[in-house]
């Protein structure tokens, strides 16, 4: 067994969590160089190139990219050879979020209940899905997620009758319906298969992969390429002033699923699409 | 006020009037000078029931313009830390009561319900689009910041900004005008 004390969770997810909200990854700048290319709305270039700026001030005054710094997404590989010492998992990890929030001057968006809507103050708690894994290491994938586009994720129970085309139809009427109020150029995140709470957790996790590769798999690749290409046919554009720039990305994750099952769950992220990894 | 720039901005001043107002077209690009007050989620919950009532708000609303936003924690010595617009649908439900007491201008992102548009030509008001995400960039024109209404609510108390320049672009006219019908429009291709 190899020994890892909760104080070292605490330390990295507080360090993760200012990151993500001061640094964009580079794949996110590629994207806006690479749009501002292709893009032919001239509003939308416009927003492209501010979204650009942003990053950059984001990143030299260490101020969040956007003030809705989000709520703590954190997928945890626990290598089933790693004994925790000094505190509980969970317990770790919203310290490392309280500290990482509070220190970094990262807003407070989160309600004790969805009912009394009192602030926690500090973004505490995270939402939390942990993976027991092979191994004796510790992997944290991190999201900050904004809250206008998750509004605007969307669940379906498609038939198995609905078929491959049923699932791209439906990303693309997600993609449609969240329109300029999820903050475009999107990426989409789509879990398809499993049970109902497997695809949800499935959207999730795919946003994790760079953005621009592909799914490993060349049959669920082609779909993706497809279906992000449709999606930006739809005439959106940045900010959803109307342009060819609508999505970034669309990256799809299977599981198998039950013989009358069909469930398509689509996470829509916007451009502030804030994640970071460590693996301790 | 609004006069035009030579570079074809229009540059906005609160108070504004009706012949302000009946001036802006879906598509123009806007720089807004002087006081917006910030209020989202929370804060309209509370001045909902006081219109209500008939009671006064804690803020004169007339001519005025409410920027949707919850900004993040300043660093010692800003003024602000990132304020970009939050989604301005979920406050649809209390948007007519306030334009009706007079509310010129909403800034926000994101699509109005057509109660919200109707009530828009009706009281000959605007909804502007701040580029959402650019909380970093847009916290360069707010040049004060002061707490003048429920404190308690955090990043969603009312807040009197003094701003300079800050960039917008009209969503909504009160001609019944919708960039993003047009921008849609504009660029859809059929085979999507």
């Amino acid at each position: 067994m190899r020994e890892v004390d909760a104080s070292a969770i605490v330390d990295a997810i507080k360090k993760l969590c200012m990151e993500a909200n001061y640094d964009l990854e580079p794949d996110m700048l590629r994207a806006f160089d690479r749009a501002l290319t292709t893009e032919r709305s001239a509003a939308g270039r416009q927003v492209l190139q501010t979204l650009k700026d942003n990053a950059r001030m984001a990143q030299t005054k260490r101020m969040p990219y956007c003030q809705d710094t989000g709520v703590v997404v954190c997928f945890v590989e626990l290598g089933q050879e790693v004994h925790l010492t000094g505190g509980g998992l969970d317990e770790a990890i919203n310290e490392g979020v309280r500290q990482g929030y509070t220190e970094g001057y990262l807003r407070a968006s989160i309600v004790r209940s969805p009912f009394d809507r009192v602030n926690t103050g500090d973004n505490t708690p995270a939402v939390i899905h942990v993976d027991v894994v092979p191994g004796a290491t510790l992997r944290f994938s991190l999201m900050a997620k904004g809250g206008g586009c998750e509004n605007r994720s969307k669940y379906k129970m498609l038939t198995p009758a609905d078929g491959l085309e049923g699932v791209k139809g439906w990303i693309l009427e997600c993609v449609r319906t969240a329109g300029p109020d999820a903050c475009p150029p999107l990426i989409v995140g789509v879990g398809v298969g499993g049970t109902f709470e497997k695809a949800a957790i499935l959207s999730k996790k795919a946003l994790f992969r760079e953005l621009g590769s592909p799914n490993p798999d060349p049959a669920i690749g082609a779909i993706e390429r497809e279906v992000l290409e449709r999606a930006n046919r739809l005439g959106i554009g940045p900010q959803g002033y109307g342009g060819d720039t609508t999505a970034f990305g669309v990256h799809i994750l299977a599981a198998p699923c039950h013989i009358t099952s069909l469930p398509v769950a689509v996470t829509i992220e916007c451009h502030a699409h804030r994640h970071k990894e460590v693996t301790l | 006020m609004i006069k035009a720039a030579a570079d074809g901005i229009k540059e906005v001043t609160p108070p504004l009037s009706d012949a302000d107002v009946a001036s802006l077209k879906a598509g123009d690009r806007v720089r807004i000078s002087g006081v917006l007050y910030t209020a989202r989620d929370a804060a309209h919950a509370r001045l909902f029931p006081l219109i209500e009532q008939g009671k006064p708000l804690p803020i004169e609303v007339r001519g005025q313009i409410i920027y949707y936003t919850g900004p993040s924690p300043a660093r010692p010595g800003a003024v602000v830390g990132s304020i970009g617009p939050t989604t301005g649908g979920r406050m649809d439900k209390f948007t007519p009561a306030l334009l009706e007491l007079g509310l010129k201008a909403t800034i926000g992102k994101g699509a109005r319900s057509q109660a919200v548009k109707d009530a828009l030509r009706r009281h000959t008001a605007v909804y502007f689009g701040a580029i959402g995400g650019a909380g970093a960039v847009l916290s360069q024109f707010v040049k004060a910041l002061e707490v003048v209404a429920y404190e308690d609510l955090g990043t969603e108390a009312i807040r009197r900004l003094e701003v300079e320049g800050f960039p917008a672009i009209v969503v909504n006219d009160c001609h019944g005008g919708d960039l993003y019908e047009d921008g849609v429009r504009a660029f859809a291709r059929e085979d999507a």
